[in-house]
């Protein structure tokens, strides 16, 4: 059961990265490092069956971050649209040389 | 302990929705739509947890990923008025997608190679019908205080950077 739960843990986080390679909308993207993160709360989750209840805990502690993340992070993507009128990352490209 | 067939099948059957909705959203062109199987993928991933006797961290999976979370997110993409998706679609091109897909590939094998490895033995079991919170509980507020009260400094943080950024001017 821990061996399939890491197995599916791996396949969620690599869609996650590759939904993050593969997409300009900024909200996907984010919710793309949502995904991953959820794919790295299922392996903790898998392990604590392994290493005891610390796991658990941990990812008590990731879920905080991640909605704090998600607060500032969706804020700081209005600030972007209402200077930009896009969320495009295409249009996002101060720091390009 | 073993687990019977019909476990199993429905932790199989957890686990593949929650893949295949990830699938789903990642290729979805809406941002509601994609939003949307997120959630499923959340709910199914609570289902596994509440399967592998963390029953705790699948309720607050529940209420604060599924629910608050992803209502943020939806709020957000309505705010924005991007609910129906642009005309040119924002999945990038052929040759980024190619070179997206091997390195995805070359990530999963990496982590299948790591993940080979023999696990050992599980943990005994909780006897059935005592307290699921208690365990995580007394760490969280003994060996963890501090890292806990430091979280709930980060939140404060987070709720005055988020009001000053999303804060319309003038």
């Amino acid at each position: 059961m821990v061996a399939e739960a890491l197995f599916f843990s791996a396949v969620l986080f690599t869609i996650g990265v590759v939904g993050v390679l593969t997409r300009r909308n900024a909200i996907i993207i984010f919710m793309c490092v949502e995904l991953m993160l959820n794919a790295v709360n299922l392996s903790l989750v898998a392990l604590s069956k392994l290493h005891g209840v610390t796991g658990q805990v941990f990812v008590i502690f990731v879920m905080t971050v991640a909605a704090a993340e998600a607060a500032v992070g969706l804020a700081i993507i209005i600030s972007i649209f209402r200077h930009h009128e896009s969320i495009d990352l295409k249009n996002i490209n101060l720091l390009k040389g | 302990m073993e687990y019977g067939l019909l476990y199993q099948v429905i932790f199989y059957l957890f686990g593949l929705i929650a893949v295949a909705s990830a699938v789903a959203f990642v290729t979805r062109k809406s941002p509601v739509a994609a939003a949307l199987w997120l959630v499923n993928t959340m709910f199914c991933l609570a289902a596994l947890y509440i399967m592998m006797n963390a029953q705790f961290v699948g309720a607050i999976q529940v209420l604060v990923y599924a629910g608050a979370i992803m209502v943020v997110f939806l709020f957000v993409v309505m705010l924005l008025n991007l609910g129906h998706p642009a005309r040119v679609s924002d999945i990038k091109g052929l040759a980024v997608r190619l070179v997206a897909g091997l390195a995805g590939l070359a990530l999963l094998a990496e982590l299948f190679v790591i993940g080979r490895q023999k696990l050992p033995a599980l943990l005994p079991e909780l006897p059935p019908g005592s307290n699921v919170i208690t365990p995580i509980a007394v760490p969280l507020f003994r060996e963890y205080l501090l890292a806990f009260e430091i979280t709930s400094v980060l939140l404060l943080a987070a709720i005055i950077g988020a009001v000053v950024l999303a804060k319309r001017k003038g």
